[in-house]
């Protein structure tokens, strides 16, 4: 026999190694080389964790007991895969687009971000996933208790709670530090589900050597089996249609609604297309995994002698055999399906209790609320982390108080239809635009209250929780509210019994309340972004313009997300703005952005309360409600109507007089443009005029004549050139000019804008800086106009730069759509107070005969780029002065660029 | 001797032509371009006439002018403002403003027109 020892060290190695897959998978992750680490491949793997121990070990012992109808357990996941059009890609799509971090955070942020939905569902996700989660550990102990047994001496197996309760320790600290190491604004984990991807291998292999072994090894090959299968009482099971219905359905369910389940393929699906490959891949994998079930049964029952426990056939036939390397593969088998399942659950579950029970809690206890959340990170890491010991522990409460007795598969649907409760509302919440989060919380409650008296509680056995006179003639002589006979319906199996009225009671009690009651608005407009997903973006904005101070949301976003985190998405958002600090224009777009980031890390409803203590007045604007009530068919309430209202005509006071004040600021600006013309003209002028009087005198010696008549061409040609310049100016902010359009590598018009301002200062030897590859970016745009900015930013670098030898540092970065174009110089750069004039113009800095030009250039460049579609901004603190230029690569529909 | 004139313009060519007419009507012309040390240098070389141009780099023509009016020593300098921007609202304290673009022939005669009245004057 094994040492007891030596399967504990298999298990450590076991476990060290999925560590060092989890690692390494992070570790790829966070260098940005995710590739194949989110191929659907591995999606598709990640999934079977569907297949827990109970698949593992009950498969077999179900079908030894029960015959074919073990398969309605994969054939419910396998009709919503191949189905998976209709409700999975619905449902990854509404994820993705609301960044859901669990399934109670889709059914609250799908029913107004209510919180009390939130708990609601956290709560029977916890009761139901018990369990589940203590099959998980007694099958663990019963493999072990297996090597035990029929052990001569040398170890005798510590008693089933002992080791249950060793098993239910390192599972939680196991998961604690798989899943817990730190926080993940996406709520990704790469680790994770890369390790999850290996043991879904591990277990599959496992179970199909035992397999192909049971048959070539034990039995004579397929002949043999045949015969034996037609021989054994398998073969008798008759087929009870309302039992196959019913498991069918409940498996169909619970694959859609078990939390584990939803984090694997909504939450952390990275690609809504590898839903297409697991539609097909993943029932090929149940199948797979069904394959041997009932010839390692028939096998089981026909060798093994009477009596013993078919749950545990893959691991007593190979060891009946001597097999013992066989029996420890699948002894690791039962064990990887067992420790997947348990991390997957508890993450998915400890990431809702944090998110639904205690980060609300305590922001709202706390003083000052969400303004000061300081350290939320370290809560919510700490809070996950006690709440993945407690469901185990939970587990472990339940492994010991049901006895560890009943059959494995019985214990699996108890959970089954515990989170089967969730479905009418999940459907109904993405389906129905009528649904309400009052119907929701009421249908939800009296499914789950349906189901524990049905189902949950009888499941501890009679004298259990419930008394056995309780469970034959009900509580207080009510003989019609007997938990397994509801309405004196007598007869059903209990199971189906508990099914039928947990889920009828609950669907009528949501669709009953629903009717009768009206959606806030809020609610409306999330209902109308789950329902129409396909055709709405992110959905509706949920701000107006308010006293949000991106400064106070940076500091809240900090303690979030994590400083670095927030600072990059922020700096970012305040680019795209076109500005060039850290902090971004708070506007209802960035403010609904932030929200949904914040989502990703604490789930909708947090983070829209969070958000709702900044932005100040934020309510749904007047447009949004338009747009919910002309596609609803439902009445605006009359409240609403009117507050909508006001706001719209207090917007259209505040408007007006912004509006009028930029017409005063025109008036001033357009005088002092026209006083500035005039100077920049009469300049010129001036010199023409003078020097051709002086001309006139015919005594003026000849080198005289010669040099006053060059200089009266030279300040000609600056006239023309103001003119031109004032007139090119003029067009491009009529937004008149007609861009032509065209393909061109950037690297190559860089080469054009470096050689055509080779011709400023050329007596300066000048560096330039660059780095080629990254250069080579195609670009549609025009051409020309973008060149003539290039050639502006180098020739005031070879201009102004005053550092003793200039270099000038060109940078490209494409991000996303967009491509920026850094300038950097070396010299001095642009004093602070200056900064903010430049692109204004005639703001020249220095004096007029070094510039050379009229003060029009870069507020031009600034035109260019606006018709581009792109920015042009000043960097401050690069060094040097420093441009960047940013456009889309190829022409946006968008007419002109925000902030 | 005493026929002195300080020119501060910033447009070398500008200057150049109106060094040229003043040097040819017997005019000793000096230049200076910036206007942040202007003071200094008005100060140091003690002009009998100041022609001054108002967009100066570093410091307008018209603050010039104030503190020029302002210093007792000064105060009666005959100064003959350029200005490129039109003469409708004429700067305090210059004794006679000429836009640009202007005839040769007239700045000669204001410079000695003012000239003349500013030795009057004293």
């Amino acid at each position: 026999m094994i040492p007891f020892n030596i399967l504990v060290a298999v298990c450590l190695i076991y476990v060290i190694l999925l560590f060092v897959i989890a690692f390494a998978a992070e570790r790829r992750a966070r260098l940005g080389r995710v590739g194949w680490l989110r191929s659907p491949m591995v999606y598709t793997l990640s999934l079977s964790i569907y297949c827990t121990a109970w698949t593992f070990y009950g498969a077999v012992g179900y079908a030894a007991r029960s015959g074919l109808e073990f398969a309605t357990i994969y054939l419910g996941p396998t009709i919503v895969f191949i189905g998976w059009w209709v409700v999975l890609r619905k449902l990854v799509r509404i994820g993705r687009a609301q960044r859901v971090t669990s399934i109670a955070d889709l059914i609250s942020s799908r029913f107004g971000k209510s919180n009390l939905l939130g708990v609601v569902v956290t709560v029977i996700a916890v009761v139901a996933a018990t369990p589940y989660i203590a099959l998980q550990l007694q099958s663990v102990t019963l493999s072990f208790g297996v090597f035990a047994s029929g052990a001569p001496e040398g170890w005798a197996l510590p008693e089933g709670n002992g080791t249950a309760l060793w098993v239910a320790g390192g599972l939680a600290v196991f998961t604690i530090l798989f899943g817990t190491r730190n926080l993940d604004a996406n709520e990704r984990h790469h680790g994770v589900v890369m390790a999850i991807a290996v043991e879904a291998v591990v277990k599959l292999l496992a179970l199909l050597i035992v397999g192909v072994y049971a048959v070539w090894g034990v039995a004579d090959g397929i002949g043999d089996v045949a015969a034996r299968i037609a021989a054994s009482p398998i073969a008798d099971w008759p087929l009870q249609p309302g039992r196959w219905i019913g498991l069918t359905f409940l498996a169909g369910a619970a694959v859609l609604t078990l939390p584990r389940m939803f984090q694997v393929m909504v939450v952390e699906n990275a690609d809504e297309r590898h839903l297409a490959t697991a539609s097909w891949a993943f029932p090929l994998y149940l199948m797979l995994m069904s394959l041997f079930v009932v010839p390692i049964a028939v096998i089981g029952l026909s060798v093994l002698p009477e009596g013993s426990n078919p749950d545990l056939f893959v691991l007593t036939l190979p060891l009946a055999a001597g097999q013992e390397k066989l029996a420890t593969l699948a002894f690791l088998g039962g064990f990887s399906s067992a420790t997947s399942m348990v991390i997957v659950a508890a993450i998915a579950l400890a990431t809702m209790v944090s998110n639904h029970v205690v980060t609300p809690l305590w922001l709202s206890l706390r003083q000052g609320g969400a303004r000061a959340p300081g350290d939320v990170r370290g809560l919510v890491l700490m809070s996950r982390r006690l709440s993945i010991a407690g469901i185990l522990a939970l587990g472990y409460a339940y492994y010991s108080l049901s006895g560890g007795s009943a059959a494995l598969a019985a214990i699996g649907l108890i959970s089954f239809a515990g989170v089967a409760q969730i479905l009418p509302v999940m459907l109904g919440g993405i389906f129905w635009r009528g649904a309400t989060g009052r119907g929701a919380a009421l249908g939800l409650t009296v499914g789950f209250v349906v189901w524990i008296y049905t189902l949950y509680l009888p499941s501890f056995g009679p004298g259990g929780l419930l008394s056995g006179a309780l469970l034959d003639r009900g509580p207080f002589g009510f003989g019609w509210l007997r938990p397994q006979a509801l309405f004196g319906i007598e007869g059903l199996d209990p199971l189906l019994h508990a099914v039928f009225w947990s889920l009828s009671l609950n669907t009528f009690t949501f669709v009953f309340v629903s009717l009768l009651s009206f959606p806030n608005p809020l609610e409306r407009m999330q209902g109308l972004a789950f329902v129409n997903v396909y055709d709405h973006g992110p959905g509706p904005r949920g701000w107006s313009r308010g006293g949000a101070e991106a400064e106070d949301l940076l500091i809240m976003a900090q303690g979030i997300l994590g400083a670095a985190e927030a600072q990059e998405f922020f700096q970012a958002e305040a680019a795209a703005q076109g500005k060039a600090d850290f902090l971004p224009e708070t506007t209802p777009d960035f403010i609904d952005k932030l929200e949904r980031r914040l989502a990703g890390a604490v789930g909708a409803a947090t983070a829209h309360a969070m958000i709702a203590q900044f932005a100040v007045g934020a309510a749904v604007s007047a447009q949004d409600l338009m747009a919910v009530a002309s596609e609803a068919q439902q009445i605006l309430e009359y409240s609403a109507q009117l507050e909508a209202k006001s706001e719209e005509v207090a917007r259209t006071a505040r408007q007006l007089s912004e509006a009028n004040e930029k017409l005063r600021d025109l008036s001033v600006q357009k005088d002092a443009f026209l006083s500035q013309i005039s100077h920049e003209l009469r300049t010129p002028m001036t010199s023409i005029r003078a020097f051709s009087e002086i001309l006139m005198d015919p005594d003026l010696p000849g080198e005289m004549q010669q040099k006053y008549a060059e200089i009266i061409h030279e300040e000609t040609i600056r006239l023309t050139r103001l003119l031109d310049d004032l007139l090119d100016l003029s067009v491009l902010e009529n937004r008149k000019v007609q861009l032509n359009i065209k393909v061109a590598n950037l690297h190559d018009l860089l080469d054009r804008a470096v050689q055509a301002a080779s011709n400023t200062r050329p007596e300066r030897t000048f560096t330039y800086h660059r780095d080629l590859p990254t250069e080579h970016i195609p670009i549609i745009t025009d051409t020309d106009r973008l060149v003539q900015v290039f050639i502006n930013l180098i020739s005031n670098a070879r201009k102004y730069c005053d550092a003793e030898r200039p270099e000038l540092t060109i940078l490209v970065r494409k991000r996303g759509g967009r491509i920026t174009v850094d300038f950097i110089d070396n010299g001095s750069g642009i004093p602070k107070t200056a900064q903010r004039l430049i692109f204004e113009k005639f703001a020249r800095l220095t004096d007029t005969q070094r510039a050379g030009g009229a003060g029009l250039g870069l507020a031009i460049c600034r035109e260019i780029m606006v018709n581009l579609g792109g920015t042009i901004s000043y960097l401050p603190g690069q060094g040097g002065a420093a441009f960047r230029v940013a456009l889309p690569s190829r022409p946006e529909s968008r007419k002109e660029a925000e902030g | 001797m005493g026929r002195q004139v300080l020119l501060i313009e910033d447009e070398p060519h500008i200057a150049e032509a109106i060094r040229y007419v003043l040097a040819r009507d017997g005019w000793e012309v000096r230049h200076h371009g910036d206007g942040g040390d202007a003071m200094e240098v008005i100060r140091q070389v003690g002009p009998d006439v100041l022609v001054l141009d108002v967009m100066l780099p570093g410091r307008s023509g018209y603050e010039i002018l104030q503190d020029l009016r302002r210093d007792p020593a000064l105060a009666a300098l005959p100064v003959l403002v350029l200005t490129a921007r039109g003469v409708q609202h004429g700067p305090e304290g210059a004794t006679r403003v000429m836009a640009k673009p202007f005839a040769n022939a007239d700045v000669v005669s204001a410079v000695n027109a003012i000239a003349g009245r500013g030795e009057a004057a004293e």
